[in-house]
C-alpha cells in the first residue's frame, strides 16, 4: 500500500447524496480478475451514455474540475461490499475523498487501498462546495499527522478523525494483514479453546 | 455483567485486543464466489502465506453466472475467466466448490443456510455485503472487502472496530398480505439508509420471532441498506428445527450438546444498546420503492412524498415520477422473482399459491430465478414449476441474476421492473433500468394485474385459495 502524509490538490465536487458503489462501478464491470484498470470504468454510467458518448453536465466530464480529492455529499459508498469502488476511484487517480459520512464498508476498504476518506461537519461540507463553486481552483490541503483538514488562503480548516491503528497503517504504508501474520502463534492458541458448535 | 446476543458471539471470538481499540475477531466460515476472490488469491500467492484453515472455507459461483443452459460453457468469455478462476483456484488451495452443475450450487446465502453450513453462534464473514442474511440464525455474519477476503485466507481472523449495538423490536401482527420483506423495507423507509451506519442490529419483538426462517433470512439480509453491517435474530425453537438434519447440522448428541450452548444465545433482559426503536406490526402496510435507494420505500397506496433536497429531485426524474403522486395504476413490464433476499422455497410457494391458474397480464415479462439447485429441485418435486410456467412465468436456473444485472439478466433502458430484490440503485438491474422494490405476495400480484394495485385488495384470494 502507498504511503500517506499530506496532500495538496484541487478537488472535484460531487454533492449528490447517497453515492452507491453501483454507481462508483457498475457490477458489468467487475469481471476482472486482477485489481488494475478500475478508473476506465469508474462513473460509468454517469459519464456515458449508452452510445459511449460522454455525457455532458457529469462532474468529471468537465475539463476545468482536476485534482486528486473528490469531494461528495453525504453516506458516500453505500451499497455492495465491492472493493472494486475503492480500487477504481484510486486507479482514477483520485487519493482522497471527503464527505460528512461514509458507508461503513466502503470507509474500510478505501483505508486499506491506501485512499483516506476524511470525514467532515455537515456544515465544513458544505463550504467546501460554496468555495469550489465560487471558484474551481481552491485547493484543499489533507494533513493526516495532524488530522487537519485546511482550504490554504483561508481561514477554513477542520479536524477529522480516523483510528489510530489506521493512521499508523496509511502513514507507513502497512496492510491489515501484515499485522495479522504476526499474531499467528496466538490465533492458534485461541483455536485450541475455541468451541464451535 | 449483562450482554447482549451481539456481545455474547462476538467476546467468544475474540483473540486479542489491539491498543488502538480493534479487536482480533476470529472467524468461523468464510464464504467465497467468483467476483470478490481473485484478487484475494493473487494476493495469497503473491505473500506464499497459504489459506490459513481451508476447510473453514465454502465456495460456490452466483454472482456471475447464466441462468439458462448452465450446462453448456459461458458464452461471455469474461464471465467464464472469472468462473474458470474460481475453479483453478479452489483447485490449487484445496477448497470445497458447489460450482456450476453441483447439486449444491446456489447463491451464496441460500446454500449457506440450507446446507446447515450456518449456525447460531457462529461469526461468518464473506466478500458480499448481504452476508448479513446469516444474521437471522443468530450468527455474527458480514460482508467484507476483498483485502479483508485475503486476510481471513492467510489468517482466519479479521482486524474490526467493535460496532455499536442497535435494536429494533417490532411486536404486534402483521396484517394479511403483508410478509417480512415489507417489515425490513417498513424500517428502511423509517430510518434512511445510513440509519444503522456503525451499528451491529438485533431484530426483535412477537412479530419477528412468528416468523419462519426464511422470513427472518430476509429482514437480516437488507440490514446492510440502513447502512448497518449486520444484523440477528436469537436462536429459538424455529431456528433449531431449521437447522436439525441438514447436510453438515450436527448430528444426535452433538445437536443437543450445541442446542445447550445455542439456548444461551439471546441479549440478558437488562442488556444495555446503544440505541433502540420499536415499531408497530400492525402500522406496516405493504411496501414499494419509488426512487433510486432501499430507503425511498412508502405503502403501496400511499403518494410519493415532497422533498426539496437535489439528490430527491434527481432519483424521481431517474425513475420517471414525480412527487405527491401515487403509484397505483402504474404499467409495469418486468416481474423479477429472485436474490439472496427472496428465492428461497417459501418464496416460490407463496408466487405459485398466488398465481395458480391465473395468468401473467400479456405484456409483463416474468422471471422467476430460484436460489439454488435445491430450491429448484424442491420447486420440482412440489410441482411448483409447473404452476408458474402455466401462469406464464419463465423459470431460469439459479445465481444472482437481473438483482445486480452482472450477467446477461438486465432489465432495459427506461423500463420498470417490480423486483424482489434489495437494492434500487440506478443502473443496479442495468443501464437506466428502474427497480421498484417488494415482496414476492406482491410481485406476484403485480404479474398477473399488469399494473400496481394496491395488493390488501387481492389477499382474500390467498386467503380462501
Amino acid at each position: 500500500m502507498e504511503k500517506f502524509n499530506t496532500l495538496t490538490s484541487t478537488v472535484i465536487p460531487l454533492p449528490n447524496e447517497d453515492v452507491d458503489t453501483d454507481q462508483i462501478i457498475p457490477a458489468r464491470f467487475l469481471k476482472s480478475t486482477t485489481r488494475q484498470g478500475f478508473g476506465e470504468n469508474l462513473f460509468k454510467d454517469w459519464r456515458f451514455d449508452s452510445d459511449r458518448k460522454m455525457k455532458d453536465g457529469f462532474i468529471l466530464n468537465d475539463p476545468s474540475y482536476s485534482g486528486s480529492i473528490l469531494v461528495a455529499g453525504k453516506n458516500f459508498g453505500c451499497g455492495s461490499s465491492r472493493e472494486h469502488a475503492a480500487w477504481a476511484l484510486y486507479d482514477y487517480g483520485f487519493r482522497a475523498i471527503i464527505s460528512s459520512y461514509f458507508a461503513d464498508i466502503f470507509k474500510g476498504n478505501a483505508l486499506n487501498n491506501g485512499l483516506l476518506p476524511v470525514q467532515v461537519s455537515d456544515d465544513f461540507l458544505e463550504i467546501i462546495f460554496e468555495l469550489v463553486e465560487s471558484e474551481k481552483n481552491t485547493e484543499l490541503k489533507i494533513d493526516l499527522v495532524d488530522q487537519q483538514l485546511s482550504i490554504p488562503g483561508t481561514i477554513y480548516s477542520e479536524k477529522f478523525n480516523i483510528s489510530a491503528y489506521k493512521k499508523t497503517c496509511l502513514l507507513n504504508g502497512y496492510d491489515d494483514i501484515d499485522y495479522l501474520i504476526s499474531k499467528k502463534s496466538q490465533i492458534e492458541q485461541f483455536e485450541q479453546t475455541h468451541i464451535e458448535f | 455483567m449483562s450482554k447482549t446476543l451481539f456481545e455474547k458471539v462476538w467476546d467468544s471470538h475474540i483473540v486479542d485486543s489491539v491498543e488502538s481499540g480493534q479487536e482480533i475477531l476470529y472467524i468461523d466460515r468464510h464464504f467465497i464466489h467468483e467476483v470478490t476472490s481473485p484478487q484475494a488469491f493473487d494476493g495469497i500467492r503473491r505473500r506464499g502465506t497459504g489459506l490459513f484453515r481451508k476447510n473453514r472455507i465454502v465456495a460456490t459461483a452466483d454472482h456471475n453466472v447464466p441462468t439458462k443452459d448452465q450446462h453448456l460453457p459461458i458464452k461471455d468469455l469474461l464471465s467464464k475467466l472469472q468462473v474458470d478462476t474460481l475453479i483453478q483456484n479452489c483447485d490449487d488451495f484445496d477448497i470445497e466448490l458447489y460450482g456450476l452443475g453441483h447439486p449444491y450450487q446456489g447463491i451464496v446465502h441460500v446454500i449457506g443456510p440450507e446446507l446447515g453450513i450456518t449456525k447460531p453462534g457462529m461469526t461468518i464473514v464473506c466478500g458480499d455485503s448481504h452476508t448479513s442474511t446469516h444474521g437471522a440464525f443468530g450468527a455474527i455474519a458480514f460482508g467484507i472487502g476483498t483485502s479483508q477476503v485475503e486476510q481471513v485466507m492467510a489468517t482466519q481472523c479479521l482486524l474490526l472496530e467493535r460496532p455499536k449495538t442497535m435494536r429494533i423490536t417490532i411486536n404486534g401482527n402483521l396484517a394479511d398480505g403483508v410478509s417480512s420483506k415489507d417489515i425490513i423495507l417498513y424500517i428502511i423507509s423509517k430510518l434512511g439508509t445510513a440509519g444503522g451506519t456503525g451499528y451491529f442490529v438485533e431484530y426483535a419483538g412477537s412479530a419477528i420471532t412468528a416468523l419462519s426462517m426464511e422470513a427472518r433470512m430476509t429482514i437480516c439480509n437488507m440490514s446492510i441498506e440502513m447502512g448497518a453491517r449486520g444484523g440477528m435474530i436469537a436462536p429459538d425453537e424455529i431456528t433449531y428445527d431449521y437447522v436439525k438434519g441438514r447436510e453438515f447440522s450436527p448430528k444426535g448428541d452433538s445437536f443437543d450438546k450445541a442446542i445447550c450452548h445455542w439456548n444461551t444465545l439471546y441479549s440478558d433482559e437488562d442488556a444495555q444498546f446503544d440505541k433502540e426503536y420499536a415499531f408497530e406490526a400492525e402500522e406496516i402496510p405493504p411496501m414499494i420503492t419509488y426512487g433510486t435507494n432501499p430507503g425511498m420505500g412508502i405503502g403501496i397506496s400511499d403518494k410519493i412524498p415532497k422533498s426539496n433536497s437535489e439528490s430527491f429531485k434527481k432519483s424521481l426524474k431517474y425513475m420517471g415520477l414525480e412527487m405527491d403522486m401515487s403509484l397505483l395504476g402504474k404499467r409495469i413490464d418486468h416481474v423479477f422473482i429472485g436474490s439472496c433476499t427472496n428465492s428461497r422455497i417459501e418464496d416460490l410457494r407463496i408466487v405459485a399459491d398466488y398465481v395458480k391458474g391465473k395468468q401473467k397480464a400479456e405484456h409483463v415479462k416474468a422471471m422467476i430465478v430460484p436460489g439454488s439447485k435445491q430450491v429448484e429441485k424442491q420447486a420440482e418435486e412440489e410441482g411448483i414449476h409447473e404452476v408458474l410456467k402455466e401462469a406464464g412465468f419463465e423459470l431460469r436456473e439459479p445465481g444472482c441474476s437481473a438483482c445486480l444485472g452482472m450477467n446477461e439478466d438486465k432489465i432495459p433502458e427506461g423500463e420498470y421492473c417490480i423486483s424482489t430484490s434489495n437494492r434500487n440503485f440506478e443502473g443496479r438491474q442495468g443501464p437506466g433500468a428502474r427497480t421498484m422494490l417488494v415482496s414476492p405476495l406482491t410481485a406476484a400480484i403485480i404479474a398477473i394485474e399488469g399494473k400496481i394495485v394496491d395488493t390488501r385488495n387481492f389477499v382474500n384470494e390467498v386467503v380462501t385459495a
